[in-house]
């Protein structure tokens, strides 16, 4: 019974938020315990998407959280192939939600590890999110729909974690063409075997529980459903006592580990992925998750990100410690552009200007 | 009793068109979803909107039942 309910959700929360800081401990980089869009860019550096050569790095906790998904699913026969819910579109919106997450310089789940390690920068992504979230609900309520999936074929479901079991072959045979940073944040990160188990325990847990950073904050404003923000509040609790525990903890805006003190931009990059997110249905970690678990449209969501993180480096528009830069400034503007056709355009405002 | 069609839906819209066919029809709805977390999240709704839900289990649906 501990999994059922808002316990349930309350305990995978905390988990995560003492699992993230441990990471940390172990060599992830700092307030960095998971992150996945940051991740994610790591492999696509990992496999050569992009030449930034300091963020660069198979992530076996990436490959954890599917193949966790993927294999609670299968035990409480959760697995289901489906897919063709605007497949293209959510491809489009991953890209946005990694150009939007390289901005602030961290996904939802990493915003509340930054703020559990004391980065206030995270408060104005924070803001930014409720703000991207409130306007995804607007157009929700206006009837936004990317439409239904369908059944695919059963070896639809299979072929993205088997493609993650290829990922980690890759990162145990460290084959020359594969890209691993000698410094920099790529260059830090737990033993392989702690992070894959890290993974596929939150993985599962995240499955098991429906897990959604966006989904809080949207359940809230829609239905005043509180039952997933309660994951989220457990992340950051615990993640605050256990990084005053390790001694991570640091207050203020400055000198805050990969992080920006850019308020505007932390606040727009968020907004993006707050709005995105709630256009996908979850944010990017229920992503990897739903692909676990058979999704094909999350797979092809994710692989949107994969490629987002490609352009966000390659053109220059990934934020650094240094700051925003002032193409990542042209893309965030251009997303948000594009999420306002899209969600115009998929939902019934002008249907209804019509009438 | 209004009867919706969730399935193939992704998060939250079997909720919310659960909610709008209540809000029509404030007697009660048959929901028809597709996997368990709509499943579940709808007859969390349902519960917390005042309403007795039953779930009955058809080939690869389920189909609650929200009743006043």
């Amino acid at each position: 019974m501990l999994m059922k309910g808002k316990k349930g959700i309350i305990f995978a929360g905390a988990f995560i938020g003492v699992v993230a800081v441990l990471l940390v401990y172990f060599g992830n980089p700092a307030n960095m315990g998971f992150c996945i869009a940051c991740f994610i860019r790591d492999i696509s550096g990992a496999i050569g998407l992009h030449r930034a050569e300091v963020v660069q790095y198979i992530r076996p906790e990436i490959i954890g959280l599917v193949l966790g998904a993927f294999i609670l699913s299968l035990i409480n026969k959760e697995f289901a192939s489906k897919g063709g819910s605007s497949p293209f579109a959510r491809f489009v919106l991953g890209i946005v939600v990694m150009i939007g997450a390289l901005m602030f310089l961290g996904c939802p789940l990493r915003m509340i590890l930054r703020l559990g390690g004391g980065d206030l920068n995270a408060l104005l992504g924070l803001v930014g999110f409720i703000a991207g979230i409130f306007v995804g609900v607007f157009f929700l309520n206006k009837g936004f729909s990317l439409k239904r999936n369908y059944k695919m074929s059963k070896i639809e479901g299979y072929i993205f974690p088997a493609l993650n079991i290829g990922l980690f072959v890759l990162l145990l045979a460290a084959p020359a063409f594969i890209f691993f940073s000698e410094k920099g944040p790529g260059s830090m990160s737990a033993p392989i075997l702690i992070s894959l188990a890290a993974g596929l325990l939150v993985g599962a847990l995240a499955q098991k529980t429906r897990l959604c950073m966006v989904g809080g904050t949207r359940d809230m404003l829609l239905f005043r459903d509180n039952h997933l923000l309660l994951g989220f509040i457990g992340i950051l609790v615990f993640s605050i006592i256990a990084n005053l525990i390790f001694g991570y903890f640091k207050l203020g805006f400055n000198n805050q580990p990969i992080a920006h003190t850019d308020g505007m931009w932390n606040f727009l990059g968020m907004a993006v992925v707050g709005w995105g997110s709630v256009l996908l249905g979850g944010c990017p970690l229920r992503q990897l998750i739903l692909s676990g678990e058979g999704n094909a449209d999350s797979a092809v969501t994710v692989m949107g990100m994969l490629v987002g993180a490609g352009i966000a480096h390659n053109f220059g528009l990934a934020s650094s410690a240094a700051g925003a830069t002032i193409n990542g400034k042209i893309a965030v503007i251009i997303c948000i552009v594009f999420l306002a056709i899209i969600s115009s355009f998929s939902s019934d405002i002008f249907s209804k200007l019509k009438k | 009793m209004t009867r919706i069609d969730t399935c193939g839906m992704s998060c939250p819209q079997p909720v919310l068109m659960t909610k709008k066919a209540l809000e029509k029809d404030p007697e009660g709805a048959e929901i028809i979803v597709d996997n368990n977390t709509a499943k579940e999240n709808v007859v969390r709704f349902v519960r917390s909107a005042g309403y007795t839900a039953s779930i009955t289990e058809k080939d690869d649906v389920y189909i609650i039942e929200a009743r006043k």
